[in-house]
């Protein structure tokens, strides 16, 4: 009976049932549908085989030999188990083969962009200087040197990790409190009302909004603001609203849906169970939310916040029409432009320091990318980290 | 401490649904009150407006009279959290809070309120609860462990030892063994008979031979139909409830041949 409960089962034992046959003993009369376990690879060989000599008809190339490899594959694959087992384990092998098919098409475009950063963006990453150095005093001539003398590419990110590391900071210390608190009031406070609802439909919106619309609108909130402020004050007028606190409201626009939203789940997922528990004990609905809630959520809310953080660190257009973009190294938020990440990367590609020479440009470009990838990697990991490490100790009986 | 509860005319509803309708009762202090009656008859319902639970759902209000001791737990002045200080609960399910030790579990009425107690002091109040919740002999060595690597039976009783660390004059405890093996229910059976020394017990149980094996009054509550109000039927001793009760409904359901 087991033997067959599942087709899988039948197929791994079978060379232990030809194993047992040659030593004399009957194969168990409830076995069917066994097909040797390497015939996938044969298949395979004799698809790639085949592919390759369909695609030499009309001149090959790598793609075309995969492609005929794969159609190939599951038409054999299909067939064989059609004529040799039946129709069902047939269908059963085809859809398998289909679906991974289509997994490792998914994986491609990333496998490939990762590739391609890694191999472009280690010889400017291994440069001297690369992440301690900003682009002062690095002018077309320098990079002409480099080009066509074959000195050093010098000039390298450092003013821009700092630029995305503050920018993005201010964002989350401005969108966390806010996102954290709208997420509260849904989930502990609103009863389904008519304000819970706008609200959902309004974050459900501004998830959709365009990056370059919150850059915009971020923009010309911070010039009107500043505007107001002077015209009351007559303080502030030399200040102008391109600085990298604008910048981070404009992340934040685009992090507030994404922390409400992440959050909101976690705090649904806590069991009423233990704010009833609080209750009972006699404590206010204020400190069962910040003690018994919150805590019990924190991992997936630090996970959340990370990912989110990881999502807006990435933004190019936002920063570039509110940050600017300078070649030197700025710390203060509210005082001159910025550079982030991602500027730096599209500017050294669009507008190259040499426009004649523009190899080291797209060096330094290719490098940053590659630490712009480390940076959203590392965010990753670290989200994983702390939902372990913030888990509730559910288990440990 | 132990405090009396009477109930007088009190109608418990959920917006509009009435839920359970115009109990009057005198549950004694220093006693074991079992509720019993099948499943959606506003036992659990008429419970949890005991201590002012019910009114975490929205909708959820009372009218009539609740009094404690004759202090009317539903004045508009009073505060819902002063009564549940006073009436603790103990839910169907064991809950201990997943985030704290088998110690803060314990502690969680004062640390959650971010009472100051020394450390002395709040090694008394530990051993103390876990003393009377019986417990104390199975973690005395393992205080800091999560609350969760308890078995279910002991996290229930956890969940004891967390309610009457707080000191209430009145336990209430929703159907507490259901989830339990039968010596986990043992266990706590002979807990609600030592508790009830000290405080009022109010239990609602599923479970007739656990009524009658731990109660002193036994209420039976039932309900006419679908959509109807739950109403208390039958309140007397145990013993009257189980050998002769005055009503056939109350005979009928403690014989088995309801339903």
């Amino acid at each position: 009976m087991t033997n067959t409960t599942t087709p899988d089962a039948a197929e791994s034992r079978a060379p232990e049932d030809d194993s047992l046959q040659t030593r004399g003993r009957t194969r168990s009369r409830l076995t069917q549908n066994a097909q040797p376990r390497w015939q996938w690879l044969v298949v395979l060989a004799v698809s790639a085989v085949l592919g390759s000599a369909l695609s030499a008809l009309i001149g090959f190339n790598v793609a075309g030999w995969l492609i005929f490899t794969a159609v190939l594959h599951v038409v054999i694959t299909y067939v064989i188990t059609l004529t040799r087992v039946n129709r069902r384990r047939a269908t059963d092998q085809l859809w398998r083969n289909l679906i991974f098919i289509a997994f490792l098409i998914a994986l491609l475009p990333l496998v490939s962009v990762i590739w391609s950063v890694v191999s472009v963006g280690v010889p400017g990453l291994l440069a001297p200087g690369f992440l301690s150095s900003d682009m002062q005093g690095i002018t077309g001539t320098v990079d002409e040197a480099s080009q066509t003398e074959g000195t050093a590419v010098l000039g390298g990110i450092r003013h821009a990790i700092i630029g995305s590391l503050v920018i993005t900071v201010a964002a989350t210390v401005i969108s966390v409190p806010i996102g954290l608190l709208t997420s509260i009031y849904l989930v502990e406070y609103a009863r389904g009302g008519l304000l819970s609802r706008a609200i959902t439909f309004f974050v459900d919106v501004m998830t959709g909004i365009p990056s370059i619309v919150a850059g915009l609108f971020a923009g010309a909130a911070m010039a009107w603001f500043l505007g107001t402020l002077n015209a009351v004050t007559g303080l502030f007028g030399s200040m102008s609203s391109t600085m990298g606190i604008t910048a981070a409201v404009a992340l934040s626009v685009l992090m507030i849906p994404v922390v409400v939203r992440t959050t909101e789940e976690m705090l649904r997922v806590v069991p009423n169970e233990l704010r009833e528990a609080s209750f009972a004990l006699g404590v206010r609905k204020w400190r069962t939310i910040l003690k018994v809630v919150i805590p019990t959520a924190v991992s997936g809310i630090a996970s959340g916040v990370t990912l989110a953080v990881a999502r807006v660190i990435g933004e190019t257009a936002p920063i570039l029409v509110t940050a600017g973009y300078v070649v030197n190294t700025n710390w203060n938020l509210f005082q001159g432009w910025i550079t982030a990440l991602p500027v730096y990367i599209y500017r050294q590609f669009v507008n190259p320091t040499s426009p004649a020479f523009s190899e080291p440009s797209h060096q330094r470009a290719w490098a940053a990318a590659l630490v712009l990838i480390i940076i959203v990697m590392l965010l990753n990991l670290i989200a994983r980290i702390i939902a372990k490490v913030f888990a509730p100790k559910t288990s440990g009986r | 401490m132990s405090k009396r509860i009477d109930a007088k005319d009190l109608n418990v509803y959920y917006g509009d649904f009435l839920a359970v309708e115009g109990v009057s009762m005198t549950i004694d202090a220093q006693a074991v009150t079992a509720f019993i009656g099948p499943s959606g008859c506003g036992k659990t319902t008429f419970m949890r407006s005991l201590n002012r639970m019910h009114e975490v759902l929205p909708g959820a209000r009372v009218t009539g009279q609740l009094m404690l001791d004759g202090d009317d737990i539903y004045d508009p002045a009073v505060d819902p959290v002063t009564v549940r200080t006073m009436v603790g609960m103990v839910f169907q399910r064991a809950n201990p809070f997943p985030t704290m030790s088998i110690r803060e579990n314990v502690l969680a009425g004062y640390k959650l309120n971010g009472a100051r107690i020394s450390r002395s002091e709040a090694d008394d109040i530990v051993e103390r609860a876990l003393r009377g919740a019986n417990l104390w002999k199975e973690v005395e060595s393992r205080l800091d462990k999560p609350g969760s690597s308890l078995s279910g039976g002991q996290q229930q009783r956890l969940c004891i030892a967390r309610t009457i660390a707080v000191k209430p004059d009145v336990i209430l405890m929703d159907e507490p063994c259901s989830a339990l093996d039968p010596i986990s229910t043992l266990a706590v059976e002979d807990l609600i008979a030592e508790l009830k020394q000290e405080y009022t017990v109010v239990i609602v149980t599923h479970n007739m031979q656990q009524a009658a094996r731990v109660s002193d009054k036994t209420g039976f509550f039932n309900i006419a139909g679908t959509g109807k109000p739950g109403k208390l039927v039958e309140y007397d001793d145990t013993s009257t409830i189980f050998n002769n009760p005055r009503e056939k409904a109350t005979e009928d359901y403690v014989s088995g041949r309801f339903g």
